[in-house]
């Protein structure tokens, strides 16, 4: 993959919105481009979180074992969206499943260069940890909608 | 049954007098949504005429009524449809009548949506729930005149999968008509690929013309509030964006007073609204 | 304009009866003057005059023989033209057969005539008009009692302890919407009526009642004790302003101080003389062959107001009440182009905790946000 189309990819990519020289330079470095099946598995739960994903199209499904509920599927990560944060906050392991529901490409990112680079710089940290900001405000949001639970009549 | 052929001039228009319908068909959706198609029980073939967003007042005998949208074509006067959600004892008892079974029909009643208002712009719908009843109407109003709007987009949402409406005509409005649909529900299981997640959601996978785009809305009202946020965020504005309400109906013609919302009736300045003319209420609490 | 004397009223009461009127008037009744049935004048709360608070209503013996010295009771006239209780329609099943059997107009077989209407009462009727009789829909059965109604007003010439008409602009003196209006007089030893017509069949009954010519004195008169009467009300609303500051204040932290106080015992909705707010019920009887259709008065105060399956839209008292005063003050104009206020004190009257709604419209506009501010 060429440096300047990778570039071009991640700046489409809400999550890295306005971002320059030299902080994107850093990005482009340790990102990406990945592909997966219907079916395949991005990361498993209780991993180290070393990488994230910045999904370009298609669908991750997160998923948590419910003890004897079994496996659920309690949220879909989709175009535009971002998989996984655990990579900037210890003990940077996954806490859940995310499993491609459709044909997925993304780009993946570094999370463990990327976590000492944020160390080093925190000029470049506060552009991490602001986009992830966003990521934990939209997700909340979503969330607390799907548990007011709106279509039940009880 | 007996049938009598009048003129159209013979036939009843006091909207405070049902007519008597029976019921044609009756055809479950999922375990507590029915739709129910009904004929008029008493002139032959007369057609039933309404615009997309109204509603009917359906009378069980000796019950009450519901009120109830009409979820068919308006464009085909010989089906008449209304998609309902089984939650209280009128209808119940709606959803056990047979075929032949006579109730009383009120209506219809209303506002509409603005179709002629999307000429040559993109269609947003956006439906929750039993919300894509009132909207299914308007979605084949636009297919039989495809040409004159732009993309036209369909995101709709449910609980779960087993509580999606017309799974069916979602796959076939995809395929023939052009249009982009998504789907989503809030909860999902082991066999669903599609999306997980709230309605709102679906609007960031989705590209918009904005300014040349209008929107309608329909669904549990919080989810509308959220949903509505996120569509005036992406910059449609809110002169181009229309939304049902719902409130307790009792006489739907404006006398009983319980369906009001601040200064309207959902009765018969609804249930289609611009946002434009309920803004200022919309976001308060309790209204 | 003419004079009618005490002693002669019957020849007015019998000139509406000889027309086939149900005289509906003043009675007293549980120490309250309520309107009931009228056959003669001595039926009327002669020589009784009221003293009328916040939560308080008392009736006391006057001297002088007065005849309308009372001020509005806890009844309107809603009673007769929007009964509490009414059967709209009823059907029958045969089999599978439904068949409408009756739909509830058509069953007055009288007109009524309304013997002592105030000013303030000929406004209500008419915003109840504009609801009832609108553009889009008409109540049928509510439009042929209210064509019907013969209309005999009475001017105030005393306001009452809670009145605030003249705040409101319907009274005390009645300008329109009646077949006869009665100013009673009262100057040292004289007492007797000021009758002036407003309408062709108002000319017809006049004529069969005893009477005389009143001279431009009596004219002058009556204006001037309605003008004392205006110029003696207690309580006052400034309207100025009041439907944006309503509709501006919705998050008012004064809702929930009121709602400390509101009892949500829906009193104030029931004796209003514009409040129109009704439910309906439909029953059934044993055999499963007849149902009914029946409407009745219901309140936006009712915890029940505002629910639908799985919820309910306006729960908190805070909200109800807000509500109704919203609706009435500031909504109203909206929906029907003027106030749904009329000033008549029947609220504050009759409230059992003495909520006053000027006092509450004062409150507001000494805290309340502002457009511009």
């Amino acid at each position: 993959m060429v440096k300047a189309d990778l570039t071009e990819m991640l700046c489409k990519h809400p999550f890295v919105g306005e971002l320059h020289d030299p902080h994107l330079k850093l990005l482009v470095g340790c990102a990406k481009n990945v592909h997966f099946r219907d079916g395949e598995y991005l990361c498993h739960e209780g991993e180290a979180a070393d990488l994230f994903f910045l999904i370009r199209s298609g669908r991750v499904a997160i998923e948590i074992h419910a003890g004897h509920k079994g496996k659920r599927r309690i949220q879909t990560i989709g175009p535009g969206e971002v998989l996984g944060w655990s990579w900037l906050i210890f003990p940077y392991r996954w806490h859940f499943d995310g499993c491609a529901v459709s044909e997925v490409s993304a780009m993946a990112l570094d999370g463990k260069c990327l976590r000492n680079k944020c160390d080093k710089d925190h000029d470049f940290g506060y552009e991490m940890l602001k986009r992830l900001a966003n990521v934990f405000q939209s997700r909340m949001e979503a969330t607390r909608l799907q548990l007011l639970d709106v279509y039940g009549t009880r | 049954m007996k049938h009598i052929a009048l003129a159209e001039a013979d036939r009843l228009v006091d909207p405070m007098i049902p007519q008597m319908m029976s019921i044609k068909k009756t055809v479950w959706e999922t375990d507590d949504t029915f739709t129910l198609q009904l004929e008029n029980a008493v002139y032959a073939d007369p057609g039933y005429s309404f615009s997309p967003g109204q509603f009917n007042m359906l009378y069980v005998f000796g019950m009450g009524e519901s009120a109830i949208s009409i979820s068919s074509d308006p464009a085909k006067p010989g089906v008449l449809q209304h998609t309902i959600h089984r939650v209280g004892t009128v209808t119940n008892i709606l959803s056990q009548m047979k075929r032949g079974d006579i109730i009383g029909l009120r209506g219809p009643f209303g506002s509409r949506w603005p179709i002629e208002k999307a000429n040559g712009l993109d269609v947003c719908i956006v439906a929750g729930g039993i919300g894509l009843a009132p909207l299914r109407p308007v979605v084949y109003s636009l297919f039989r005149r495809r040409r004159d709007y732009g993309r036209v987009l369909l995101l709709y949402g449910a609980r779960s999968p087993l509580d999606l409406l017309y799974r069916v005509e979602l796959e076939e409005w995809g395929k023939l008509y052009d249009v982009e649909v998504l789907v989503t529900v809030d909860r999902s299981d082991s066999t669903w690929k599609g999306y997980i997640g709230v309605v709102p959601n679906l609007l960031s996978y989705i590209k918009l013309d904005a300014r040349a785009t209008i929107a309608m809305v329909c669904g549990p009202e919080v989810m509308m509030q959220y949903t509505i946020a996120e569509i005036l965020r992406r910059g449609v504005p809110p002169e181009q964006v229309y939304l049902s309400m719902e409130r307790n109906m009792k006489c739907a013609v404006g006398f009983c007073g319980h369906c009001q919302y601040g200064p309207k009736f959902i009765c018969k300045d609804g249930p289609v609204f611009a946002l434009t003319q309920i803004a200022d209420l919309f976001e308060k609490k309790e209204i | 304009m003419f004079i009618i004397q005490p002693k002669d009223f019957d020849t007015l009461i019998s000139a509406l009866k000889t027309r086939s009127y149900l005289v509906i008037g003043p009675k007293v009744r549980d120490n309250a003057v309520i309107y009931d049935e009228i056959d003669v004048a001595a039926d009327l709360p002669i020589g009784l005059t009221d003293e009328q608070d916040n939560s308080r209503y008392r009736l006391k013996r006057s001297a002088g023989g007065l005849f309308f010295d009372t001020s509005v009771g806890p009844y309107s006239w809603k009673r007769y033209l929007f009964p509490s209780r009414a059967k709209i329609m009823s059907f029958i099943k045969r089999g599978k057969v439904l068949e409408l059997e009756s739909d509830g107009a058509g069953q007055e077989k009288r007109q009524y005539a309304f013997l002592g209407v105030r000013p303030c009462e000929l406004s209500a009727m008419a915003l109840q008009d504009r609801v009832f009789m609108g553009a889009q829909f008409a109540d049928r059965a509510y439009s042929a009692k209210r064509k019907g109604a013969f209309i005999v007003a009475v001017n105030c010439t005393r306001s009452g302890g809670t009145c605030f008409c003249a705040s409101m602009g319907t009274g005390p003196g009645a300008t329109e919407g009646y077949d006869i209006t009665l100013t009673e007089l009262v100057e040292n030893d004289r007492h007797c009526f000021l009758a002036e017509v407003g309408s062709a069949r108002g000319t017809d009954v006049m004529n069969d009642v005893t009477r005389t010519k009143a001279s431009a004195a009596d004219v002058q008169l009556a204006r001037n004790l309605v003008a004392a009467a205006k110029g003696s009300m207690k309580k006052s609303m400034n309207v100025a302003g009041l439907r944006e500051l309503l509709a501006e204040n919705v998050d008012s932290a004064h809702w929930e101080e009121v709602s400390r106080r509101c009892l949500m015992c829906a009193n104030c909705t029931l004796v209003c003389p514009t409040c129109f707010c009704s439910t309906v019920e439909d029953t059934t009887d044993l055999s499963g062959e007849h149902a009914e259709r029946w409407r009745r008065w219901d309140s936006c105060f009712t915890m029940d107001f505002a629910k639908v399956t799985g919820g309910n839209f306006r729960p908190s008292p805070r909200a109800r009440y807000r509500q109704w005063i919203t609706h009435k003050l500031s909504w109203w104009i909206e929906q029907f182009g003027t106030s749904g206020c009329v000033g008549c004190g029947r609220c504050v009257t009759w409230c059992p905790v003495g909520i006053d709604i000027t006092a509450e419209v004062r409150a507001l506009q000494s805290s309340g946000v502002h457009a511009d501010a």
